[in-house]
């Protein structure tokens, strides 16, 4: 299967990059490939340029100071694979894991996954609950948009059609933040049918900052803030889990499919919190 | 690399299997389609297309992937490995081996693909378990063997890697 034709420009610099967007309205970034490549097979999508960020060197570093800064370029096995993240932020590998095949993971790229903003991703509930926030670049310089800003609808970010998303940035943990990633996968496709991303800042043995994220059954990666409010301040026992948990669907616009009913992505959001929940719990 | 003429073939060089080859393609030429069209390498196979099943497993730049989802023209530059290239003078690499002696096909539709991939997990990790087998190769779909050969067949590989590694000299 061939796309439709198009120009190719290997961009040098994020400068670069940024002008060939500004004088190409219908231009689409290359980055990993793996979501918009598939797509331009199937005619899902047709830019007339592609704006290829894949040799910026700059775009491909990890910079650990008091907050986390991983570039565009950086892909999900380097991620998995840097030791330092992997300490601060355990549940990096474990959604990491759950993505795609080897093969995906090897290219794909965690810049990608928020830029493309697939309904059915992992990574960007994860980046979400982490409280992470993405720089972009445009033409007026750049800017940044906080997690919650940043998914506006299905395949839709608050990106403009100039910006280039350069980094995710992401605060550094407070001591003892406990957090895990729970999957149903779908059967064939492997992306998430319902994935529940949670991170629990703790204080005296109690949560005192909870952000759990719901991804795969809502238009986009949403706040469960009923659990939230259900967790904060309370000890992670077994019987405020079920509690809290049994409130992650309450008010969720869930959309369903031949696979799974709204009503089944219902009932799977609030297991995959619980399981969520408990694992992190553990940890 | 810089053009922005529209359609305009760009001329392109990358190591395949050692050897230098350049040519010029249409920017949606994709590497699957460059390596067996322009190069007759056919070894590495088109399954699915839709970046799904895993026959068309190449290594570019020491990175497993799928040849049906990269254009050649992001290859430009880049050292690319295909089955075509695995082996050694007269010796198969101790995948293609294990896929012999343990009967890890059969068809051989998937094969290429799943013993590119299978380097490729061994690399990373060289004492695989049974599970961690299985999760490395979920990119790659068999259609005939239910998996239990291609399992043994890596098996197999690791272990003869363990004691010999392998040297394509």
């Amino acid at each position: 299967m061939f796309p439709t034709s198009f120009t190719y420009h290997r961009a040098q610099s994020i400068e670069d990059a940024v002008a060939v967007l500004e004088q190409n309205p219908d231009a689409k970034i290359l980055a990993g490939g793996h979501s918009l490549i598939p797509a331009m097979k199937l005619r899902l999508a047709a830019p007339e340029t592609l704006v290829d960020i894949g040799r910026i060197a700059e775009l491909r570093t990890i910079k650990v100071d008091a907050d986390i800064h991983i570039g565009a370029m950086v892909t999900y096995n380097e991620i998995r694979d840097h030791m330092e993240l992997a300490t601060l932020f355990p549940i990096l590998p474990e959604a990491i894991n759950v993505v795609g095949d080897q093969q995906v993971r090897a290219r794909g790229t965690l810049g990608g996954a928020i830029a493309h903003a697939d309904p059915a991703a992992d990574l960007t509930a994860v980046f979400h609950a982490l409280n992470g926030r993405i720089s972009a670049t445009g033409p007026s310089g750049e800017r940044e948009i906080a997690a919650d800003d940043v998914f506006v609808d299905l395949w839709t970010t608050s990106l403009e059609p100039n910006e280039l998303l350069t980094t995710i940035v992401i605060p550094r943990p407070a001591p003892g933040t406990k957090m895990a990633y729970a999957k149903h996968s779908h059967p064939a496709s492997g992306y998430a049918v319902v994935g529940v991303a949670v991170v629990l800042e703790m204080s005296h043995g109690s949560v005192s900052d909870a952000r759990v994220v719901i991804t795969g059954a809502t238009s986009t990666p949403t706040r469960a803030t009923g659990v939230e409010a259900a967790l904060n301040g309370k000890n992670l026992t077994s019987t405020t889990i079920a509690d809290a948990a049994s409130r992650a669907s309450v008010d969720l616009e869930i959309n369903g499919d031949t696979y799974a009913s709204e009503e089944y992505r219902a009932h799977l959001v609030n297991v995959m919190t619980r399981n969520a929940l408990e694992q992190a719990a553990a940890r | 690399m810089s053009s922005t003429e529209v359609n305009t073939r760009h001329r392109v060089t990358m190591t395949v299997n050692g050897q230098e080859r350049v040519a010029d393609v249409e920017p949606r030429t994709l590497l699957v389609h460059f390596l067996r069209d322009c190069l007759g390498l056919t070894g590495t196979h088109v399954g699915c297309d839709t970046s799904q099943c895993g026959a068309c497993v190449v290594n570019v730049d020491g990175i497993t992937t799928k040849s049906c989802t990269m254009f050649a023209v992001q290859c430009d530059g880049s050292n690319v490995q295909t089955i075509e290239g695995l082996s050694g003078t007269g010796s198969y690499h101790p995948v293609q081996e294990g896929f012999w002696e343990k009967h890890g096909l059969q068809c051989g539709y998937c094969t290429p693909g799943m013993i590119m991939s299978s380097v490729a997990l061994l690399e990373r990790n060289p004492n695989p378990t049974e599970d961690e087998i299985r999760h490395g190769l979920e990119g790659n779909l068999c259609r005939c063997t239910g998996y239990q050969n291609i399992v043994r067949a890596v098996q197999y590989a690791a272990e003869k890697m363990q004691k010999e590694p392998f040297s394509a000299d």
